[in-house]
């Protein structure tokens, strides 16, 4: 039964956080079986896009219900490709977390509940109903609360009530969209809905349940209006919290976004130009936030708003080549985003602080580590041959094509303030000559760390910096997977006849 | 029925976007809950409400003959009511931890995070 690897990656993390949670008392065992279960996690994940490549959209009824009428588990390249990236930047993630999170924190239950939030993300992806898809976004949120507050410093607690709030005010305006959906049609079973949405006559309900689909679905992905929560709590738990965070995140909205406007709501022009519109001002106004801010972890954090308008505005061209470049700058940005944030608790390991003012000389000091956190920069702003570039691309050819100039604006404008946020924290950082700072107490200083815990630090970062070299030099081959994708997206039949048979 | 229920649902989440936008924390959480039991109660209303008729079928017969209550509602409404409770109840220690760390219960004050540093 081929069919059943679609389980695979929810299977194999529920298994992992359930035997982390056994290990309870042993935070050796804890981190040796977090990583163990990592690596085996990205080899099913590989196992599961190779089939899916070869074999095309897999499907699983669960509990053997035909659909709509049960839960289907769906694995199209979209999601299987989702899938992957979770399992790369969650290999990453907890090989960091082992080197950089103290051990207060890791006693109590940080790797279970990191291991659960990866479950969550893998069923997101992988589901093919839209109340499931609503149940996974719920333990999505819940395993991120427990990871912003676990340690209880006074910053954590406050951007957590923030994050919080916004997160379980979209959580409700997603499950009233889901209670008007189905009182609409009936079903919800996402491809079953596809077909019966089109059939509804009432076209003002079915743009109503949209726009709150949008909404819900905005606040988590932190699209223009609905931002405001990100820069107040990404920046307040430990790096590695904050690498999943802004890796994966906010990419569950953007997923959902793209899932939802392709696949049920399809072909409305109204809501394209409002994704359009949207789009633009995402990018304005993270690229205009990441210039003012002076904290790393902030400016980063803003810089995640600026690239989530560039997804969305793939979505909203709604071309079978610019979805391709949204699904691109999605795969470029997940491994970027995760390894930033790495990158910015590397230098705080460095020097103890977040601010620009203070930072400085890192260049002088650590010149090839300086030169391996070039590489995660240059991938972010785009400077071809790095990985950022080609999306771009096609975004502004697609954007030409339908002869809207303020949208090729505010991509070159956000392309321009990435590159000056990114030139001024590397002058900032590396090339200033750097201020002696008071030795904080009790600080876990890198100079001062064993061997073993640098090679921690440092081996995600380089591990994703690689990743980032080959999307950027081998394009080809992410182009074709993008192009793929982008296919079975616009054509929506093909999902609908794998899920349901006709 | 419908009428009464829809002007309840109205003003549940009416009331719970007022209290979320007040400045207390205990309010916050207050509107969190009334706007989930909107939501709650808005999936029973659109599940359409049908009057006494259980969606079981007597052992003996083979399909249905008589209308009946859509089973799916009620349970969207129980994984819903589950998980609200999970939430709200994280929410609750959390705000109590947050008046104990920030010590005070003012939303205007707790802003250190957005601060410029």
């Amino acid at each position: 039964m081929i069919q059943h690897i679609v389980l695979y990656p929810i299977i194999v993390q529920l298994l992992l956080a359930i035997l982390l949670l056994f290990s309870w008392n042993s935070i050796k065992i804890q981190k040796l079986i977090s990583a163990g279960g990592s690596i085996i996690s990205l080899l099913v994940s590989i196992g599961l896009i190779m089939t899916v490549w070869n074999e095309g959209t897999l499907t699983i009824q669960s509990g053997g219900w035909e659909a709509p009428f049960g839960i289907t588990f769906v694995a199209d390249a979209f999601a299987a490709t989702m899938v992957l990236l979770t399992a790369i930047s969650g290999l990453a993630v907890s090989f960091f977390t082992v080197g950089t999170i103290l051990k207060a924190r890791l006693k109590f239950g940080f790797l279970p509940v990191l291991h659960f939030l990866f479950l969550g993300l893998n069923g997101a992806f992988l589901t093919g109903d839209i109340f499931n898809l609503y149940v996974w976004f719920e333990i999505i949120i819940i395993s991120s609360f427990v990871l912003i507050t676990l340690g209880g410093e006074k910053k954590q607690i406050e951007g957590a009530v923030k994050y919080f709030t916004l997160n379980i005010f979209a959580s409700v305006i997603f499950l009233t969209a889901i209670a008007v959906l189905y009182g609409l049609t009936g079903s919800l079973n996402m491809a079953d809905l596809a077909l019966k949405i089109a059939a509804i006559e009432n076209r003002g309900l079915d743009e109503v349940t949209a726009i709150l689909f949008l909404i819900g679905f905005g606040i988590k992905a932190a699209i223009f209006p609905l931002y405001f929560w990100l820069p107040a709590a990404y920046h307040t738990p430990p790096p590695a919290v904050s690498a999943v965070f802004g890796g994966l995140l906010t990419k569950v909205g953007v997923y959902a976004l793209i899932r939802v406007f392709t696949l049920i709501f399809v072909g409305d022009v109204f809501l394209e130009n409002i994704i359009l519109v949207l789009a633009g001002f995402t990018i304005v106004a993270g690229a205009l936030g990441a210039l003012t801010q002076n904290n790393i972890a902030k400016v980063f954090s803003y810089l995640i708003i600026c690239h989530i308008g560039f997804m969305i505005l793939g979505l909203g061209l709604y071309t079978e080549a610019a979805i391709a470049a949204a699904i691109f700058y999605v795969i470029h940005d997940i491994v970027v985003k995760t390894n930033l944030f790495m990158v910015g608790g590397l230098i705080y390991r460095i020097k103890g602080t977040y601010s620009m003012r203070d930072l400085g000389g890192i260049y002088a000091k650590y010149p090839l580590l300086s030169l391996l956190m070039i590489i995660p920069l240059f991938s972010l702003v785009g400077i071809p041959p790095f990985s950022g570039f080609w999306p771009k691309l096609s975004l502004i050819t697609e954007s030409f094509k339908i002869d809207n100039y303020w949208l090729i604006a505010a991509l070159l404008f956000g392309t321009f303030i990435t590159l000056f946020v990114i030139a001024r924290l590397w002058a900032e950082v590396f090339w200033k000559k750097g201020k002696k700072l008071p030795e904080i107490q009790n600080f876990r200083y890198y100079d001062k760390l064993k061997i073993e815990k640098k090679i921690e630090i440092v081996g995600p970062i380089l591990f994703l910096a690689f990743i980032s070299l080959y999307i950027g030099f081998g394009a080809e081959n992410i182009q074709q997977l993008a192009m793929r994708v982008g296919e079975e997206l616009m054509n929506n039949q093909m999902y609908i006849q794998a899920v349901l048979g006709k | 029925m419908e009428f009464l229920l829809a002007i309840l649902i109205g003003l549940l989440y009416a009331s719970g976007l007022y209290m979320m936008l007040r400045r207390s924390l205990v309010k916050l959480i207050i509107g969190l809950i009334l706007l989930s039991n909107g939501a709650n109660l808005l999936i029973f209303l659109l599940g359409r409400i049908t009057k006494g008729k259980p969606p079981i079928i007597p052992e003996e017969s083979y399909n249905f003959l008589d209308a009946y209550a859509d089973p799916v509602p009620q349970a969207l409404i129980l994984t819903a009511i589950v998980i609200s409770f999970g939430l709200q109840s994280f929410a609750i220690v959390l705000i109590k931890r947050a008046y104990k760390v920030v010590k005070t219960d003012d939303l205007d004050q707790m802003n250190s995070t957005d601060e410029f540093s």
